[in-house]
């Protein structure tokens, strides 16, 4: 994992919130306002009611206009509030997107005249590059725009996109060719083809993507702005009827009270108008993006985000992302004859020398095994490193007179052979056995006796098993990918717990199975990095690509993993799922409070004209003033207090989505129906009291 | 509530909903176009009514649009038809009371009325329609909408159900509906017209009866073709009656026996509706959610409406009346009721007729105690509890929606209804239609509230008048047809407005609905994981239920309060 866990985490939070006021004011313009427009019929109402109690002013009645105005000053705090949390969410945007712009300076870059470390070059500026162009980039440049490297090694700090400080290689061949405008060179040199247009770099497009976080809405989001304008329209049609009712109340059916004022019908209507989720719709979205963005992800769309929530099949890389990487020394298994101490010691004396992973492994593993066997090498000891030739490595011990070798079995059998030494038919049997599993046999040697077999297995890393159960779950299925052959994949996949596996894949095959993944329906998040992965990840719903993959395969996914942590995947589809479950349990409480604002204001509202519906005033509320007032009150805090939920997220958890729904039914459902009766009485017991 | 009317309600109720299964089988048999034992009677009516549309229109598959054109355009000709015999009835043959052709307003109004399967009635049958357009224009109408309404439902099933051709195929227009007119309606008319007749309903030619009274004088008594009128009234939840008095009159509804009938016959599409939604979608646990749902909304409106009738008024009370049942009395509130039904009965026939939106009413509505009269209706503004034939499956489902789409995201996942993706196209038009309802009540109901006109008409004034008012809208809206009785409809502006609203309250729900069908067809489904919002669960059911109470029902509290409400608090000081 990253050292400098994010760029968001540095955020003041002090700062933000003061920043936040102010354009929580400054966003108080129709022109604003309009782009949400629940919250632009909480505008125009507040406008009215301000005129309102102008008149009120004008004619001189005090205890209305005290109402008035304490009303509408209310109605502007909800529209403040409503600012404020969307002002919060783009602030912290904005504070990410300022430390990725420092790393954008202009630079001056060396244009070479053709791909040759010394061909001639000119100094020409940043901006002027075009894809194509070959520049040279020397310790202590900053890459002048994203390209590719072609010659040369060089490592490169890439903190400034990644917050990773420890430098990474980048070099003219295999998959780390990548590299990134903004980051800077560390030592040596690279050839550099320019593969993007200025403006158009990856840190521009993060930078947009920060930055346009508020503008963009996703499919989703637009399907929810949908429904809530319409439930605006459905109350904005039952208050302004209200007035005709009440009027004909008045003057025809009993000759008693007045007609219901403007002031308490606006009152009404913004209760009744989803104003809650309206408020906190913009903030859920950024903060969505912004959760990614602290895992060290980033969307090139915000579309990616809310599929992420509905994959239901994984594909997934085995090495690095179900197992360590390398193969690692599991088990010594003697032959006959030879104690088990005596095969790891010389399978340790054998590997002392080896500085593979696997190598490594091996004498960790005798070491855990035997500790008093642990001796260190002579000095009259010889190393004999491996050799494609030979396909083997060892040591000689005793001025040669000892040799200790491993390798892979038929290479061994031959050496055996050469040597005149016997290879016994368990030994056969064992290495079977071993292969049989999955895991790869190294047979060790000691002069011309075969001792026995080292088992080499992938590591299924820690916890993973766990984390596919909880992926069960949610009913997202997981599919290893490797190039493995079948035998030693189901083995792997068996051990971690994964539903299904693809061996000795290639790319077409990813792409084929991705393929028929959609003609079944399913969405498919996969993670790659290479070249030949692009065409896979340009195909799949969601595609994560390492940072530290090739351009191509940037291009084709939306999303890119700083961390370069295939793991990622996982927390990816989290926070997917809880970006999409925040709105629905917000939408749910914000609607379920509706029922308990009719019965603070209904009565409130035509007490006057018929006393006996005082009857519903069930939470025996003081007057039908501070009942308004409360209901309005209620409505306007509610906002601030559910921030942080907006911000944060709802909690998210590995379950299945029955007993997710059921969780927030009961928390959002029930728990927004109830609050609303409590608030609004403990505010009208307040508004008494003062 | 009596126990006597509780196990009478109890049986009614257990018969309808037994005879729903097998009812709602023989449905999805009918659309399935597979073989049924009626086909050797039938299948030469088709083939005549067929050689109308045509063979090649009779085959062409149909997507949405096509379908909903199709539809649109045989009722457009139908209502014309209508109006045209309406006018023209002075002109035409079975007049034998020679009653003149009707103004060209409440022409227009009675059409729109009849062929959306509102049955409002701006007049009263015995005076002023002749034999000729009871049946050429109502009853032929009362068959044309009942099928109208049980096709699109059916349409909108296929298009839940894996449809054919990528979703292109909706089936067609006009074979659906020759076979609801020859599978469902006609056959079950021509089974139980004649039992009406038995029980003492008229079904003649003649215009008149003459009876020489016993103390001298001569009374004239109307007839005419009422048991055929009376069973698609019914079974098509039409409701427009033959007399004013609709099921009240004893030609219409003669006895005990034809009440139960009928009670039965106005649930059975609508009810047998949703277990064929289950067979046709693949869906029956959900169906089976489905109906629990609304039978338990429906339980509960006949428990009010009874317990309110049977409770009476304490201005009842305090007059001397007999409140309490016994000594052969049915106590409670008896204004406007018939003796030979009671309390119960009456209360539950009105109960049924506004659930399932026909119309019909055994007694009368406006002399209901508030809460009584409530009931009625809060079902039209529901509109859904179990509702129309056709139409109140598809307010249900478009509800469903909302409630898939708020839960679905919930869950985590972009929301999903039967597999396939509820996205913004479904949200529009799902939108659109939840926002007709309540347009098209409220709207009217405020410019006749605060219009002279609309006032004048009012026989009370009081809460009593608003809600006069707003049941006329909410009846026309939801296609329903029964009145509080005290309003005087019957002007050329109300004529208008309430045909429109008829007009408006039909067709556009369908056609928006359809359109989700057509949209929802076309998509891939997407396969069902562990992960999926499930909407075939009691606690899915339950929030449903609640998506239809906040978002639908509540809307109208405000209208609701200043109306029965307030004179049902008024009515009983202490609540």
């Amino acid at each position: 994992m990253s050292v400098m866990k994010t760029h968001a985490a540095h955020l003041e939070w002090g700062q933000l919130a003061q920043d936040a006021v102010v354009g929580s004011l400054k966003k108080l313009v129709p022109q604003h306002q309009i782009r949400n427009p629940v919250m632009f019929v909480v505008y125009a109402g507040a406008w009215l009611v301000l005129a309102l109690w102008i008149r009120d002013l004008v004619d001189r009645r005090d205890a209305l206009a005290a109402f008035t105005g304490t009303l509408d000053v209310w109605l502007w705090l909800t529209l403040l509030f409503a600012n404020f949390s969307e002002s919060l969410a783009e602030g912290q945007g904005k504070a990410q997107a300022a430390s990725l712009r420092q790393a954008r300076q202009d630079v001056q870059a060396r244009r070479l005249s053709e791909a040759r470390h010394d061909a001639s070059s000119e100094r020409v500026p940043g901006t002027a590059l075009r894809p194509g162009d070959f520049v040279l980039v020397e310790a202590g440049d900053v890459m002048p725009a994203d390209g590719e490297a072609v010659l040369g090694v060089a490592s490169v700090d890439e903190s400034a996109i990644t917050g990773e400080s420890a430098p990474v290689i980048r070099e003219g061949s295999g998959d780390r060719t990548a590299v990134t405008g903004g980051t800077k060179v560390l030592s040596d040199w690279l050839v550099v083809r320019v593969t993007s247009a200025p403006g158009d770099t990856f840190l521009d497009r993060m930078i947009r993507m920060v930055e346009g976080a508020s503008r963009r809405k996703t499919p989703n989001e637009i399907a929810l702005g949908i429904l809530l304008v319409v439930l605006t329209l459905v109350f904005l049609v039952v208050t302004m009827t209200l007035y005709p009712y009440s009027w004909y109340a008045v003057h025809y059916a009993v000759h008693r009270g007045h007609v219901v004022g403007i002031t308490v019908l606006v009152a009404l209507l913004v209760c009744l108008i989803p104003t809650t989720i309206g408020a906190l719709l913009p903030a859920i979205g950024i903060a969505g993006i912004m959760r990614l963005m602290r895992a060290n992800v980033v969307a090139t769309s915000g579309r990616a985000i809310e599929a992420a929530g509905d994959v239901d099949v994984l594909l997934l890389d085995k090495t690095g992302t179900i197992t360590y990487g390398n193969r690692q020394a599991a088990g010594f298994h003697p032959a006959p004859g030879i104690a088990k101490e005596e095969l790891a010691a010389m399978a340790r004396l054998a590997s002392l020398a080896d500085d593979t992973p696997e190598g490594r492994s091996i004498v960790t593993l005798a070491q855990q095994l035997f500790p008093r066997e642990a001796q260190p090498l002579g000095a009259d000891a010889v190393l004999i490193a491996f050799t494609a030739e030979t396909r083997m490595s060892g040591v000689d011990l005793d001025g040669g007179r000892l040799p200790i070798r491993k390798g892979a079995p038929d290479a061994m059998r031959a050496w055996i052979g050469q040597h005149g030494g016997a290879w016994a038919q368990e030994l056969e049997m064992t290495i079977q056995l071993v292969a049989s599993r999955g895991a790869t046999p190294l047979v060790v040697c000691a002069d011309t006796r075969a001792l026995g077999v080292v088992e080499l297995k992938d590591i299924v890393k820690k916890n993973i098993r766990e984390r596919f159960a909880d992926l069960r779950r949610m009913g997202i299925r997981t599919v290893m990918v490797t190039g493995d052959n079948p035998l030693t994949a189901q083995a792997i996949a068996a051990e971690a717990g994964v539903d299904d596996f693809i061996a000795e894949a290639k790319p077409e095959a990813k792409l084929a199975r991705i393929r028929a993944f959609h003609a079944e329906g399913h969405m498919v998040a996969m993670t790659g990095d290479g070249t030949n992965d692009a065409p896979a990840l340009a195909q799949a719903d969601v595609a994560l690509c390492m940072a530290s993959g090739t351009q191509a395969a940037r291009e084709a996914a939306n999303m890119v993993d700083l961390d370069s942590n295939p793991t990622k995947l996982l927390e990816i589809v989290h926070i997917g799922k809880q970006l999409l479950m925040t709105r629905g349990a917000l939408t749910t409480f914000s609607v379920a409070n509706d029922v308990a604002k009719y019965f603070a204001i209904i009565p409130a509202a035509f007490v006057g004209t018929y006393p006996a519906l005082s009857a519903l005033n069930v939470m025996d509320l003081s007057s039908p003033r501070h009942a308004i007032l409360a209901a309005v009150i209620f409505n306007a805090v509610v906002i601030p207090f559910l921030i942080p939920l907006a911000l944060k997220g709802v909690r998210s958890r590995a379950a299945s989505a029955k007993s997710l729904l059921r969780r927030n039914i009961w928390i959002y459902g029930v728990g927004g129906l109830v609050t609303p009766f409590i608030g609004i009485k403990l505010i009208d017991v307040l508004l008494t009291w003062m | 509530m009596t126990a006597n009317g509780f196990w009478q309600i109890a049986l009614i109720l257990a018969v309808a909903f037994a005879l729903s299964v097998p009812f709602g089988r023989y449905l999805a048999r009918v659309f399935r176009n597979e073989r049924t034992r009626l086909d050797p009677l039938m299948d030469p009516v088709d083939r005549l009514l067929g050689r109308i549309v045509g063979r090649r229109t009779l085959g062409m598959p149909m997507g949405w649009k096509e379908y909903a054109i199709s539809m649109l355009v045989t009722n457009g000709l139908m209502g014309l038809l209508i109006y045209l015999i309406l006018s023209g009835q002075g002109l035409l043959p079975l007049n034998p009371l020679k009653f003149p052709g009707l103004n060209p307003f409440l022409a227009f109004n009675t059409a729109a009325s009849f062929i959306t399967n509102t049955n409002w009635q701006n007049y009263s049958g015995e005076t002023t329609l002749s034999l000729f357009s009871q049946m050429a224009a109502i009853t032929f109408a009362m068959f044309a909408a009942a099928a109208t309404g049980l096709v699109v439902a059916i349409a909108f099933f296929r298009a839940l159900a894996a449809p054919a051709d990528g979703g292109r195929n909706l089936g067609n227009f006009y074979q659906d509906f020759i076979r609801a007119l020859t599978r469902v309606l006609l056959p079950l008319c021509l089974v139980i017209t004649p039992v009406l007749v038995w029980q003492g309903s008229p079904e003649t030619l003649h215009g008149l009866a003459v009876a020489h009274l016993v103390q001298g004088g001569v009374q004239r008594i109307p007839l005419g073709p009422v048991a055929g009128l009376e069973t698609i009234k019914q079974l098509g939840t039409n409701g427009g009656g033959f007399f004013g008095a609709n099921s009240a009159h004893p030609y219409e509804n003669p006895t005990p026996l034809t009440n139960v009938i009928e009670i039965l016959l106005m649930m059975l599409t609508s009810l047998s509706l949703v277990v064929t939604f289950g067979i046709m979608v693949g869906q029956r646990r959900l169906a089976r959610v489905m109906y629990t749902v609304m039978a338990l909304m429906l339980v509960v409106a006949i428990g009010v409406a009874v317990h309110a009738e049977q409770a009476g008024t304490p201005v009842l009370a305090g007059s001397g009346l007999m409140i309490h049942p016994g000594h052969g009395q049915m106590g409670g509130n008896m204004v406007g009721k018939e003796t030979r039904f009671g309390i119960t009965d009456s209360a539950l026939f009105n109960t049924v007729s506004t659930a399932f939106t026909t119309g019909s009413v055994n007694s009368a509505l406006d002399s209901y105690t508030p809460l009584g009269g409530m009931v009625s209706l809060v079902q039209m503004m529901l509109n859904c509890v179990f509702g129309g034939k056709g139409v109140g499956t598809l307010n249900f489902l478009m509800y469903g929606i909302f409630a898939v789409f708020i839960a679905g995201l919930m869950v985590g996942r972009t929301p999903e209804f039967l597999g396939k993706k509820i996205e913004r196209r479904e949200i529009v038009l799902a939108a659109l239609a939840l926002l007709v309802h309540p347009l098209i009540i409220l709207l009217p109901t405020a410019w006749a509230l605060a219009s002279p006109g609309g006032v004048a008409a009012l026989g009370n004034t009081a809460s009593h008048g608003l809600s006069e008012i707003l049941y006329a809208f909410t009846s026309a809206a939801a296609n329903n047809g029964s009145a509080f009785a005290g309003l005087n409809a019957n002007t050329p502006w109300y004529n208008t407005a309430l045909g429109l609203v008829m007009l408006l309250g039909r067709y556009v729900s369908i056609i928006l609905m359809l359109a989700v069908g057509g949209s929802l067809a076309a998509k891939p489904a997407v396969p069902s994981t562990i992960g999926t919002l499930r909407t075939d669960t009691a606690l899915f059911g339950g929030f449903w239920f609640a998506t239809i109470i906040v978002v639908g029902a509540l809307t109208f509290l405000p209208a609701l309060v200043l109306g029965p409400l307030a004179e049902f608090f008024l009515l009983y000081p202490h609540g």
